[in-house]
């Protein structure tokens, strides 16, 4: 299992068009990928639960991916937390 | 509730979502209160429940794709992306499988089963502090309705089938709704549920459909055919059953009608004063894109561009070539007008956190504009030389923003040099004595202005900030919202010193902050001396209009009158009574 921290450093958090966009990425892999903030865990291929998760700017999330793909899906979503989903 | 017969004209205050005013004939849209039974389901029919569920989610998809493809080609494709998110939540696999999973356990009836996951759903999101998640339950809603009235066999009501004017109430609207509106027969709206930012918001906006949301109690009260006032402008629905008021509305819609019509007349005229004082009447944008309407508006110039959006719309550090691109566009634009060109304004409310590496306790008193750009030279420099090479036509000012001393207004002009000397070791053409200004917006800077008005070509008083580090009031915050007041004695004395020390010293002065787009105002300003005004666009013909009605003598009187008063009461008191005597209660449109 590969694991990371990140920050949601976009202005409005992983509202829906983040959320819709980290779920169509998250989807294309293989492994089984989970988000965690707090004591909140979320599917990463799920809309409403990325959405659940209701993560604002400046909160830590922890990207888990379990699987065939692990480390280049966790590679994949952190630089789509780092570029901010092409967000202020 | 019980309806009564009579009424008097009541007035039901709700967000303003998109503006305009009509008057018309109530359409109730009942169709929200949807009631979903627990059923079971014999377990032979198990396999068809879970069918039928699936059927509606593929039914249910291929209609909001219909939907989002008319919003791409009817409004824009930016819009269309509003549907994304619902074609995915009706696609979202990890809610679906937990459906169809209870179906099967519990074997109860798919529209009870998708209701109660999804309201679990919405419950988690509305315990959201984060505004905009809270509004994405709207989104949430419309798709566990579609799917449930597709599982029910229900026809909806499209909205396209509405074919006579109306002014349509509902408890809750989703933008796919929006969308099937035809604007001859939907005239305005007004619903109890949503916020200013929603997607319903949005897209009555672009169409151009008045609109007031967030209304709470107002579907209750309503009565089918009943003759209703919106006013999308104000966020108010008034409900008017008298012929008299209704008149009178009427009245009050045709003005404001003729009051624009008035207003874009003054377009071309000059922002003069009777007795000859001119006035530049200049407007502040944010992004070149928002110079035509400036000018449509019939902005003499811009008088503030505020240059960190293009960092702000894109959230990285535009390069020297884009920058450049950007001032040059807006100077081809103005010219032979001029273009006032604020050097990055970052921090405060406008750098996030992890753009300014550190956390600060006071980011408004923090490391913010020029304090920042002094700290980093060589970024500061690079929007310095993209400015220079767009004033080669000679009509492009520079800006310091929060210049609170001389020193600092020194250490940004030797910068400034440095970019020049750059330039001209290259040989690359620019108005090498482009004028160079500062913002007035510290009230030591105000202070101090004599020294200040000596080392620069312009003052512009940016009263957003002087207000809120004159009274130590951040007007974000709710509770001493009310104390952040413009017409506070202190901030006006501020002013005057301000235009006082820069006419001393042979400056011009303008003033780029809200105050200058606030007709109560603009008497004042004139009378202490501003030689420009920078406004929001579409505050111009409204201040044009209170300028060429007054004369420089009465304002300066006016003025004199104004600074004698002690307290923000009786200076407000005076002002709106002083505006009401000159324009008439009904002209009075002050922004509130």
């Amino acid at each position: 299992m590969v694991e990371r921290e990140i920050q949601v450093t976009n202005k409005l958090g992983l509202h829906a068009r983040p959320a819709a966009m980290l779920v169509q990425t998250a989807s294309k892999f293989k492994s089984e990928i989970r988000l965690k903030k707090d004591d909140v865990e979320a599917n990463a291929k799920s809309i409403l639960s990325v959405m659940m998760l209701a993560a604002e700017a400046g909160s830590l999330v922890t990207i888990k991916a379990e699987g065939e793909d692990e480390q280049q899906a966790v590679e994949t979503l952190t630089k789509m937390f780092e570029e901010k989903f092409g967000e202020e | 509730m019980k309806k009564p017969d009579k009424q008097v004209c009541t007035i039901y205050r709700g967000t303003p979502a998109s503006p305009g005013v009509v008057i018309g004939k109530v359409f109730l849209l009942n169709r929200e209160s949807i009631e979903v039974v627990q059923e079971t389901v014999p377990k032979a029919e198990v396999k068809n429940e879970v069918s039928r569920f699936k059927r509606a989610l593929h039914d249910s998809k291929e209609e909001v794709v219909k939907i989002r493809e008319k919003v791409a080609k009817r409004i824009d494709p930016d819009h269309a992306k509003i549907f994304d998110a619902q074609i995915m939540i009706i696609g979202d696999d990890f809610i679906n499988d937990a459906v169809i999973k209870r179906i099967k356990r519990d074997r109860n009836n798919a529209e009870f089963v998708y209701r109660k996951v999804i309201d679990r759903s919405i419950k988690t999101l509305s315990s959201s502090k984060d505004e905009y998640l809270k509004e994405r339950i709207m989104d949430i809603n419309a798709v566990a309705n579609r799917l449930i009235y597709n599982l029910l066999g229900i026809k909806r009501l499209t909205l396209e089938s509405i074919d006579s004017p109306v002014i349509l109430v509902a408890r809750s609207l989703s933008p796919g709704d929006v969308v099937h509106m035809k604007k001859e027969s939907i005239l305005a709206f007004a619903t109890d549920m949503g916020g200013g930012t929603s997607h319903v918001a949005l897209l009555a906006k672009s169409m151009g459909i008045p609109a007031v949301v967030g209304l709470k109690n107002f579907f209750d009260q309503a009565q089918d055919k009943q003759s209703i006032v919106l006013d999308g402008m104000k966020g108010e629905v008034v409900i008017c059953p008298d012929e008299r008021t209704l008149k009178e509305y009427e009245k009050r819609r045709k003005h404001i009608l003729q009051k624009t019509e008035e207003l874009s007349q003054l377009k071309l005229l000059p922002a003069e004063t009777q007795d000859g004082k001119k006035i530049e009447l200049s407007a502040n944008i944010e992004l070149p894109s928002d110079t035509d309407s400036a000018l449509e508006y019939g902005a003499e110039g811009v008088g503030l561009f505020r240059t960190e959006y293009l960092y702000i719309a894109r959230s990285d550090f535009p390069t020297e070539e884009e920058q450049h691109q950007a001032y040059q566009e807006v100077a081809e634009k103005v010219h032979p007008k001029s273009v006032i060109l604020r050097t990055f304004d970052l921090g405060g409310d406008k750098f996030d956190e992890h753009a300014r590496g550190v956390y600060e306790a006071n980011p408004f008193l923090g490391w913010r504009a020029i304090r920042a750009c002094l700290d980093l030279p060589e970024m500061f420099k690079v929007q310095l030389r993209a400015m220079l090479r767009a004033s080669d036509k000679k009509n492009i000012k520079i800006m310091f923003p929060m210049i609170s001393e001389v020193g600092e207004l020194q250490k940004a002009k030797a910068i400034l040099n440095e970019a020049k000397d750059e330039l001209r070791a290259k040989g690359v053409p620019f108005d090498q004595n482009v004028p160079v200004g500062i913002m007035v917006e510290i009230p030591s800077a105000a202070l101090v202005g004599d020294a200040l008005a000596k080392n620069c070509d312009f003052f512009s008083i940016g009263t957003n900030d002087l207000i809120q580090y004159t009274l130590a009031v951040d007007r974000g915050n709710e509770k001493i919202a009310h104390l952040y007041q413009g017409f506070h004695p202190a901030v006006l004395k501020l002013i005057k010193q301000s235009i006082d020390a820069a006419h001393r010293n042979g400056i011009w002065v303008g003033l780029c902050g809200e105050m200058a787009a606030d007709p109560l105002a603009t008497m004042l300003l004139v009378g202490l001396g501003v030689d420009e005004l920078s406004t929001s666009a579409m505050a111009i013909p409204e201040i044009k209009k209170i300028i060429r009605s007054m004369k420089l003598e009465e304002a300066k009187i006016h003025a004199q009158e104004v600074l004698k008063l002690s307290s923000v009461d009786e200076i407000e008191k005076f002002l709106s009574e002083d505006y009401v005597k000159r324009f008439g209660k009904d002209n009075k449109s002050r922004p509130v």
